[in-house]
């Protein structure tokens, strides 16, 4: 008891879970948008990949850092696009394109990968982002270790869940956005583009589920490795569903995680000696279950989700 | 045959219009004008290419041949461009669409500047929006909470939303889909009443309706479409019921007439039966239906009709309250032993659940029998039993198909009414569930449906006819009840009923019977 209370009154964990979450908060933002428009992008865990393995690649053949970002969206971006053309004016099955971009994007980020480098045993480094002290906020005690004392990229994660936040609720753009994900016919008879607005939307999404991949490979470990997204990409579908398609929620599913994650491996150096390692592993995912089960069945999702719109037709 | 005096004012011009879907042609050779003030009433019967025309008009769709003219302030007619709803909105027309389209999860506020505004903009003027909006609502009188989200209105004002939607972006031509489809007798009134004043103020609308009544009340000219083709266009004031009729189905009309009926005993009983939740939830509804009597249910949709059918279909179980069917106590009973208890099930959807659409003809006709011994042995299904009798129900039911082989999904939506007639009217049941028997059926299919019912209850079966056209509830059936918000009012004679009792209780007003 005394030790979960330690964990828990620690800065370090509380830094820990803000860190773990950030991949996440970049991919529960990007699934969000793309549901929000009625899109399910199948195609996160593949995104994650391309951004993480594109993102490391600008940088070690030279890029800049912020370059490297700016890459890694740009692939996100692309696989987006190959997304919303299958399903949006071609009307295919999400869950089927999704699932195929998620192959393609992740086979061809290994392939690349492969071919630059054919025979390196350990993965090169690179010079990754480093934890960012913001002057005053970082020294407060306790809460500018937990909170202040992050990576630049986990700031832009924080960042764009009010940015997104902003768009969908308070401009032109958002209210499209939204009216295209609950009837397409609303959007349509206000003379503006289905279409355009859905790809755009999907198109945006990815870029931004790639940022979740680029943070890995750039900012948590400083290189890339096969197998490194590990099903990140699926937690954020599941999370989208608990945070009921908002950015707000979205946010704290995402540190919960983080925290229930961060948690598991310090309980693991506390009790592992009589408990299993794999246990502690299920952790996170067992408790992101039940978190799904208590909140989803309540769940307001988009009503267009899924549903593909051709023009006149109804 | 536009007066010419009125020629100067014409706002919008159909020239020639003719639009194809394969082999079907939907509008041919249409041309229409119509003036600044004036309220035109394109009228036809379902398919005949009316909801086609305005389609065009609006871009959704766009012309094999013809053109769209319409005129912008100060200028003549100019061409419209084809295929885009962008650019219709853009010249003036506003269209209400039969089915709304709207954003449930936004506010009518967002509802109606959504798409007026530069979607690059960071910030949505909410506020000019909102001024100019409640000023139409005061001049228009359509009022609305414009906070409220859409899924929280009634039918009644997310109509008045879409209207309002074409009236902000100052619409000179209003186009409506049926209009009053969903709104009780009241509401309409109210609805043309609006419509008036809004075409006195110099707004040109065109509604679209088969409601004859409604034509003759409301409008300063009517259209008549058959076939795709305009076959009439005069003023109303020229009109009387019949002509009217008679231009929109080509032919002299018989109905249907009621005999009297001669009800038996009670045969299906509903006891303060409660189920569902929601908009569309039963609420202790009692029901009584006799052998040989027709019991009209009336209402505006959504108040708990579709419910209603689960229930005595055996396709929901009650939450509480008891069905006993010919004594027998049946709730709870599912939907196979409720067939076999003597239960015919004309659903709602026919399309959807009255058939499987892939399956063939024959296939369709034995659905419901399928354990029967004449369809099945051993556990093999008999098909050459099952499409002997499909050629007789084809011939006896004139179900119009390429044979008993072909898909059902091929046929026209009177042709699949037909399947489901067949099936379920020919094992002689006891009790017939008829739920929106004539929705979206021409008036020879309809007249059909209409004998069929009259026969099952002339050898004595009990039919529950769920409508929402007054007319045929008011034709058929020897006792009408009214749902409302899930509530059955008393069955009262129809003798002792008139439109306006009925519209009131359509609207939750239990007035009596006058």
């Amino acid at each position: 008891m005394i030790e979960i209370i330690e964990i828990l009154l620690s800065a370090n964990f509380w830094a820990a879970a803000l860190r773990i979450a950030t991949p996440l908060i970049f991919g529960v933002i990007g699934a969000l948008i793309c549901e929000r428009a009625g899109v399910l992008n199948l195609g996160i865990e593949g995104i994650f990949t391309a951004g993480a393995m594109a993102g490391w690649m600008a940088v070690w053949l030279g890029a800049g850092l912020w370059g490297g970002v700016l890459v890694a969206a740009g692939a996100g971006a692309l696989f987006g696009l190959i997304h919303a053309i299958l399903t949006v004016p071609l009307g295919l099955s999400q869950h089927v394109s999704g699932i195929g971009v998620t192959l393609f994007a992740t086979s061809l980020s290994y392939f690349i990968y492969r071919t630059a480098l054919p025979d390196v045993s350990s993965p090169p480094r690179i010079d990754a982002f480093q934890p960012l002290d913001i002057p005053v906020l970082s020294e407060l005690p306790f809460i500018g270790p937990a909170l202040f004392q992050q990576t630049p990229l986990t700031f832009l994660a924080l960042f764009l869940v009010l940015a997104t936040a902003y768009v969908l609720y308070r401009t032109p753009l958002g209210l499209a956005i939204q009216a295209v994900g609950d009837n397409p016919a609303a959007v349509e008879s206000q003379g503006l583009s289905v279409y355009a607005i859905r790809m755009g939307t999907v198109v945006a999404g990815s870029a931004i589920m790639a940022l979740g991949g680029a943070f890995l490979t750039m900012s948590a470990f400083d290189a890339f490795f096969f197998g490194m997204v590990n099903g990140r990409g699926w937690i954020c579908i599941a999370l989208t569903v608990f945070a009921s398609w908002r950015p707000g929620k979205a946010l704290v599913g995402a540190l919960l995680f983080g925290a229930f994650d961060a948690f598991q491996v310090r309980l693991q150096t506390e009790v592992g000696s009589f408990i299993p390692g794999q246990v502690f592993l299920m952790m996170p995912y067992i408790l992101s279950i039940a978190a799904l089960i208590v909140v989803a069945r309540r769940a307001d999702y988009p009503r267009a989700l899924l549903v593909p719109y051709f023009r006149g037709q109804r | 045959m536009t007066d010419p005096i009125q020629a100067a004012e014409t706002v919008l011009r159909l020239d020639g219009i003719t639009k194809r879907f394969g082999d079907l042609t939907a509008n041919c050779d249409v041309s229409l004008d119509l003036a600044r003030g004036e309220i035109l009433a394109l009228l036809g019967e379902n398919g005949a290419g009316k909801t086609t025309l305005m389609n065009i008009l609006f871009g959704h769709y766009v012309a094999d041949e013809g053109q769209v003219y319409i005129a912008s302030p100060g200028t003549g007619l100019s061409e419209l461009e084809a295929g885009s709803p962008h650019a219709a909105l853009e010249a003036g027309i506003g269209m209400v669409h039969q089915h709304f389209t709207l954003a449930e999860n936004l506010s009518a506020l967002d509802n109606i500047v959504l798409g007026t505004e530069n979607l690059s903009a960071l910030t949505s003027a909410r506020k000019p929006a909102r001024q100019k909006l409640e000023d139409l609502i005061a001049r228009s009188g359509l009022s609305v909470p414009l906070d409220a989200r859409i899924s929280q209105l009634s039918v009644g004002e997310k109509q008045r939303v879409e209207i309002l939607k074409a009236l902000y972006r100052d619409a000179r031509v209003l186009v409506l889909d049926e209009p009053t489809a969903v709104l009780t007798p009241q509401e309409s009134d109210t609805l043309f009443a609006t419509l008036k004043k809004l075409a006195d103020d110099g707004l040109a609308i065109i509604f679209i309706s088969h409601k004859l009544a409604e034509v003759i009340a409301s409008s300063h000219r009517v259209a008549v479409l058959r076939g795709g083709r305009k076959v009439a266009d005069l003023p109303t004031a020229d009109c009387d019921l019949r002509k009217l009729a008679e231009l929109m189905v080509g032919h002299e009309i018989v109905e249907t007439v009621r005999s009297k009926g001669s009800p038996g005993a009670p045969l299906l009983a509903l006891n303060a039966v409660s189920a569902g939740e929601g908009r569309d939830a039963l609420h202790e509804v009692d029901l009584t239906l006799n052998s040989g009597e027709i019991l009209g249910i009336a209402g505006v949709s959504g108040n708990g009709q579709t419910m209603l059918a689960r229930v005595i279909s055996g396709l929901q179980v009650p939450a509480s309250g008891t069905m006993t069917l010919a004594g027998n106590d049946e709730t709870g009973a599912n939907a196979r032993k409720m067939i076999d208890e003597g239960l015919a099930r004309i659903p709602e959807d026919r399309h959807h659940d009255g058939i499987v659409g892939a399956m063939s003809v024959s296939e369709n006709l034995a659905i419901e029998s399928i354990r029967k011994p004449q369809n099945q042995r051993f556990g093999l299904l008999r098909f050459s039993a099952m499409r002997e009798t499909a050629r007789r129900l084809i011939e006896t039911y004139d179900i119009r198909c390429q044979g008993e082989d072909s898909p059902a999904r091929l046929l026209s939506g009177g042709n699949i009414q037909k399947i489901v007639l067949a099936r379920t009217l020919d094992p002689e049941p006891q009790v017939v569930l008829a739920a929106q028997p004539s929705r979206g059926l021409d008036v020879g299919a309809t007249s059909d449906v209409h004998k069929r019912l009259l026969a099952a209850r002339d050898r004595g079966a009990g039919v529950i006819l769920i409508s929402e056209d007054l007319d045929e509830l008011m034709r058929l059936s020897d006792r009408i009840a009214v749902i409302h918000r899930g509530r059955l009012s008393a069955a009262d004679p129809t003798e002792a009923l008139d439109r306006g009792t009925l519209g009131l209780r359509m609207a939750g007003q239990s007035g009596e019977a006058a």
